[in-house]
């Protein structure tokens, strides 16, 4: 019987085969619900755009675009540790996951690190979306443009509820990471039984694909000036 | 390139994802490089089509879409896909006709 050498093979799946792909399909049907959660924000996002372009415009050229390239980079290169983490726990190279899956969470904080300085900095130009928000330097710097504090308002809302729920799902998934981590470390994945190690990877470079459109949506809109 | 084992897991060389890793970082430059050249309302497409390579080779290379034996799989990245452009194509055709005239 199957079932009797095999501890992880839960007793309702007929193989490991058949346990690993529902596990997998499961994910996949997480991640298109997670399509639609960003998808609304994203539409509501490229309609007021659409709407209020010289104040999106004006939003986007103060944020810092060394930043966002260079975070754009971190987690592609926290992606590249995922997918050889999967591999490495394809081959049952114990010491490789680990180190791969630490990697993949250094990554992660890097990102966080740098996303939270750029916060600190619009929280210092007032250009959160309260009270305080303040919208002169960006009048100032664009005298062309016409902009509408409000509207203005408008583009930061969005920016900080996208960025914010982005960063938001980061920290859960250097969470699970922390989790896989540390049943890798215990010796609990083999060639044979990694699906955690393969559905907490989907999950990564989901939130990678989220800010892979993110990057030219917010930091891209009209770089065009001298 | 891809081996199998008992399981019909297909294990990439390592060469193979630095090389997915490599395209996407060139990707990432060219894209905040294009944004600064004024190409009109050709901006938004080229980088918004940049972006969508990026996410393609992300999702068929590092998700393994493209090897997966799957086909539920598919039908679920293709139904959601399908989902989210019917959101963002229908939205905008009715806000960008509204005010016409």
């Amino acid at each position: 019987m199957e079932h009797e050498d095999r501890p992880e093979l839960r007793h309702h799946f007929a193989d490991v085969v058949q346990q690993r792909n529902a596990a997998s399909l499961g994910m996949w049907w997480f991640l298109g619900t997670e399509i639609m959660f960003f998808g609304g924000m994203f539409c509501g996002y490229l309609i007021y755009r659409r709407a209020y372009f010289p104040e999106f415009a004006a939003g986007s050229i103060s944020l810092n675009l060394l930043a966002g390239t260079l975070n754009t980079a971190v987690l592609i290169c926290s992606s590249l540790t995922v997918a050889l983490a999967v591999r490495a726990s394809q081959l049952g190279r114990r010491k490789q996951l680990v180190n791969l899956l630490l990697a993949t969470i250094f990554f992660g904080v890097c990102f966080l690190v740098v996303k939270g300085f750029e916060w600190r900095k619009e929280y210092t130009e007032h250009h959160i979306p309260t009270f305080y928000f303040n919208a002169q330097d960006m009048i100032q710097r664009n005298p062309d443009l016409h902009i509408d504090p409000q509207h203005a308002k408008i583009f930061f809302s969005l920016y900080f509820a996208l960025t914010g729920v982005h960063a938001l799902h980061m920290i859960v998934g250097i969470g699970i990471f922390g989790v896989i981590t540390f049943m890798a470390w215990r010796g609990k994945f083999t060639p044979e039984y990694h699906t955690p190690v393969e559905i907490a990877g989907l999950y990564w470079h989901f939130v990678d694909i989220v800010w892979i459109y993110l990057f030219p949506l917010l930091y891209l809109i009209d770089r065009r000036g001298p | 390139m891809a081996e199998h084992t008992e399981h019909s897991d297909h294990i990439m060389s390592s060469s193979f994802y630095w090389l997915i890793w490599a395209i996407l970082i060139a990707a990432t430059f060219l894209t905040a490089k294009i944004a600064t050249i004024d190409l009109g309302m050709f901006n938004t497409i080229v980088a918004l089509f940049i972006a969508t390579c990026k996410a393609s080779i992300v999702v068929l290379f590092f998700m393994h879409v493209k090897y997966t034996s799957e086909k539920m799989t598919k039908a679920v990245l293709l139904a959601a896909v399908f989902w989210l452009l019917l959101l963002l194509v229908l939205s905008l055709a009715d806000y960008s006709t509204r005010y016409a005239g």
